[in-house]
């Protein structure tokens, strides 16, 4: 059995209070940010690499919600971005390109989506469950390589970000990151809610001790599958917000490689938190945009064919980094800032 | 015509099956003793295959190749285990997939780095090269069939091992019952440490028999060790019995399932539409197999564990 | 005649040949002390583990308050009243106490699928949660981390947790397992209030608390009831004094 119970027990009140300091921070800053970026010359890289990270964020945290809560280890969200992002293509290839359309398509079939591969995953225990998530992540992902009509394995090109109520507003790129901003704080504000409530302490009970609830009365499946499907809802607006962003959708939205970097971010940010994954998804993909110069800068006195090959490959040192962050930083960035705070 | 072509393509999904069945193998052993989950083994079949190009490359043999790549890829896999994997084993699920993950990174990245990103080509061996006729008009490359004799001959060697050696009755109890088997005394590290370096160079084995059919290139592991997931999780975790029988049918259905799914439904469909479906669903198969495995039988065809 | 609450007619479950529970039929009267006693390896807690659903069982039948419950998973048995207590402590170590207790109460108020409201400050569930913790002396560590409890107080919270699902039968799998003399005078001491609440099967091995507390008594050897009667008799009974008092007196 996974056994999450023991590394990320929940803590105690004070700590929890103080804490809520971090995402009013995170959420601040994410506020702040085009009007900083505004003074800052490079506005839009900024900006379109903030709204990468707060969609990401999103699917993070929503991953966050089974993972973190439920110690459900899905290894297959990364579908529910194929499906959102693929809802709106397939929408707006015909003709359909109004948000107010195509989100509730999404959630409904993101919904539907984990609703079927939920009961089937949750009959299963453990490993067999990570597998069989997977397995229905490839089985999307195969799908998509195989939709001849919408781009096959090369994906398809959106005509444009999608309207709301026939209104162009999101081709704006300050409009999208205010957009993207709302969602994420809806989205993180609902986790929150959940979490907190009969239904989220349920779930919480169940990622303690399964046996347990039974023996007081609830049936855990029941409460881990609409904890499931939520948490697809999510992930599917994620992938929304990332196929209007690229304007672009394909299926290495899908793969299980993504899959594994959503698992990362929430780990990386730290399990059980909400705002801790976004924070992780923050990390992981500044780390992704920075670490081939960061490697370039730190080599210097290395000669400049070496350095550049360096930066080149610079997965080789993220690899590495992802191993010993898994062996000597459990509990994430939010059990470095807790553990800052103790002491 | 058609009976022809179910016989080439029912060869293909043997072949195949075996070569799954070798990944396969030493996974299902490693998840079954250790309960470690272990993403990395997908790459262990990469280096065997980069290995045997690098080393017919250089010797200009693929024999020699292959005997230099066996033991190669068995300490490889040794070091991993005693650089990582060792310190994995009492982490729970998650770490251990998510640690795995990096090495998968690293080495994906690495082979790039040493061989560069173009793929790389085996030349077939010399003996083995060109076709035989193995039914009237119809013909089937020699080395192919050589994959099929190799896989089956190895699946003998490890049934006998499994089931008429001391380490082999070790490494089935290890499957049922770990505790009790460092209970009896044994050296539970070192039967880890043996099971896990037996399971890398089958794996090794599996990319380097392939190398000359396929195109050697970085990340070519990564599918089949999904696959080999499937696998194993059909059969049942630490079941060679189970490992080996849903190999097999995996190869089959994938197979035969690509290219016979559009004809099928041609019964149903306009040629069109049953070639496009066909084509959508094909790949599909094995995984609503899986699925459907799962939900009569969470725990796969054969369990091991009671 | 009083109707019983638990029936148990030939109930059986064998794993492969070795049957480890072997027509068993038993019935429970309403507010009695039903004691469980039997050597290792009897077939206790597997017998537990049937009533409360937790085992399949492969024949027979377990009537619970007039209902035949066999086929029933564990928590619709628990909904009907059937609460148990594990050999082994089993409490949500990260939740306090109150909210361990909490849980148990909101399993059997209202609905669970409610997404919004904070949860760990429903009066409704809270309190009471803090009248089972009362009952078992434990309203002091209330806010206490579940998994920061002493062994004895693990015992005593995970009593009150299945008194909070309201239990019309509680069964009991080796209340003192694991605790010190004194705890154990303590948890003795909380199924003695407990046996006015409601009506109790216990399984344990401590003979005094069993004699002490018990109105009945049944001896499990081998799978098998061998006797069932009232303490006193039980002492007396020759069958059982050879296959269990005796020997463990020899001892």
């Amino acid at each position: 059995m996974t056994e999450l119970t023991e590394m990320q027990s929940a803590p105690v009140p004070s700590p929890v209070m103080r804490l809520e300091l971090v995402p009013i921070i995170l959420f601040a800053a994410f506020a702040a940010t085009p009007t900083l970026a505004a003074y800052s010359g490079a506005e839009g890289y900024i900006l379109s690499l903030l709204t990468r990270v707060m969609i990401f964020g999103i699917a993070a945290m929503s991953l966050d919600l089974i993972l973190g809560y439920g110690a459900l280890v899905s290894f297959g969200h990364a579908a529910f971005l194929g499906i959102g992002g693929y809802a709106a293509g397939i929408l707006a290839s015909h003709g359909i390109e109004d948000a107010l359309i195509q989100i509730p398509v999404v959630l409904a079939a993101s919904a539907a989506f984990a609703f079927l591969t939920g009961a089937i995953s949750l009959r299963t225990k453990g490993v067999y469950f990570i597998m069989i998530t997977l397995a229905f992540g490839q089985m999307l992902f195969f799908l998509a390589t195989s939709l001849a009509a919408y781009g096959g394995d090369d994906g398809m090109t959106l005509s444009a970000r999608s309207l709301v109520a026939g209104w162009g507003v999101l081709k704006n790129d300050i409009a999208f990151y205010w957009m993207a901003l709302l969602c994420l704080l809806g989205t993180y504000g609902l986790s929150r809610a959940v979490v907190a409530s009969r239904f989220g302490r349920v779930l919480r009970g169940t990622r303690e001790n399964t046996i347990r609830m039974q023996a007081i009365g609830f049936q855990p499946f029941r409460y881990q599958l609409v904890a499931y499907v939520l948490s697809g809802m999510m992930a599917g607006l994620a992938g929304f917000l990332l196929a209007n962003q690229a304007e672009f959708v394909s299926p290495a939205f899908m793969t299980w490689q993504r899959s594994g970097e959503l698992i990362f971010m929430v780990v990386l940010g730290g399990l059980g938190s909400l705002h801790g994954a976004v924070i992780g998804a923050a990390a992981f993909l500044l780390l992704e945009e920075f670490l081939p110069e960061i490697l370039h800068a730190v080599s210097f006195f290395l000669s400049d064919d070496i350095r550049s090959r360096l930066a080149e490959n610079w997965k080789m040192v993220f690899g590495p980094l992802l191993i010993l962050i898994v062996l000597f930083a459990r509990g994430g960035i939010m059990g470095l800032l807790r553990r800052g705070r103790h002491d | 015509m058609t009976t022809t072509l179910l016989l080439i393509q029912a060869l293909n999904g043997l072949q195949f099956g075996l070569i799954l069945f070798l990944i396969a193998a030493g996974l299902t052993l490693v998840f079954g003793v250790m309960d470690f989950i272990n993403l990395a083994h997908g790459v262990q079949y990469m280096i065997g295959a980069y290995l045997v190009a690098a080393f017919s490359a250089w010797t200009g043999n693929f024999g020699w190749a292959l005997l230099l790549a066996l033991p190669t890829t068995l300490a490889f896999g040794l070091l991993l285990e005693v650089l990582i994997f060792r310190h994995l084993y009492d982490r729970d699920h998650l770490d251990q997939v998510l640690a795995t993950f990096g090495v998968i990174l690293f080495l994906n990245q690495g082979v790039k780095f040493v061989w560069g990103a173009a793929p790389l080509s085996v030349p077939v061996p010399e003996i083995l090269s060109g076709s035989v006729e193995i039914a009237s008009g119809l013909l089937y490359p020699v080395y192919r069939l050589a994959i099929i004799a190799a896989g089956l001959t190895v699946a003998a060697l490890l049934y006998g091992l499994v089931n008429h050696t001391r380490i082999g009755m070790l490494v089935r109890a290890g499957a049922t019952n770990a505790p009790m088997v460092s209970a009896l005394g044994v050296n539970i590290q070192r039967l880890f440490m043996v099971v896990f370096g037996f399971g890398a160079m089958l794996a090794g084995f599996a990319g380097a028999m392939v190398a000359p059919i396929l195109s050697v290139e970085p990340g070519m592991g990564d599918n089949v060790l999904i696959l080999a997931f499937v696998v194993i999780v059909i059969g049942g975790i630490g079941s060679i019995r189970g490992a080996f029988l849903a190999a097999l049918l995996i190869g089959l259905v994938d197979t035969v399932g690509r290219s016979f799914a559009p004809n099928l439904l041609r019964l149903f469909l306009d040629p069109a539409a049953a070639s496009q479906t066909g084509r959508a669903i094909a790949p599909m198969l094995i995984y609503i197999f899986m699925a459907a495995v799962l939900f009569f039988r969470p725990s796969g065809l054969f369990p091991a564990k009671r | 005649m009083t109707k019983s609450v638990l029936e148990l007619r030939n109930l059986r479950k064998a794993y492969g040949a070795l049957a480890v529970t072997d027509d068993v039929s038993l019935s429970v009267h309403p507010g009695e002390l039903h004691a469980i006693i039997g050597p290792n390896g009897a077939g206790k807690t597997t017998l537990i583990h049937q009533i409360s659903g937790l085992l399949p069982s492969d024949s027979g039948e377990i009537i619970f308050d007039g209902e035949d419950v066999t086929r029933l998973p564990m928590h619709q048995r628990v909904r009907r009243g059937l609460a148990r207590s594990f050999q082994i402590t089993s409490i949500l170590p990260g939740f306090s106490a109150l909210e361990n207790v909490a849980l148990a109460v909101q399993a059997r108020s209202g609905s669970s699928f409610r997404f919004f409201g904070h949860a760990a400050r429903e009066r409704a569930l809270n309190e009471p949660a803090m009248d089972c913790l009362n009952l078992v002396d434990l309203g002091a560590r209330a806010q206490i981390m579940a998994g920061l409890l002493s062994h004895g107080e693990k015992r005593q919270l995970e009593l009150s947790i299945a008194l909070a699902t309201e239990p019309k039968l509680l069964l009991l799998d080796e209340p003192l397992a694991g605790t010190g003399q004194e705890e154990s005078q303590r948890v003795v001491e909380t199924l003695r209030r407990l046996k006015s609440h409601t009506t109790i099967v216990l399984i344990e091995h401590d003979m005094d608390a069993v004699f002490s507390l018990a109105d009945r008594v049944s001896v499990l050897v081998n799978g098998r009831l061998i006797a069932t009667d009232t303490p006193e008799r039980i002492r007396a009974n020759a069958e059982v004094r050879a296959a269990y008092l005796g020997e463990e007196e020899a001892v």
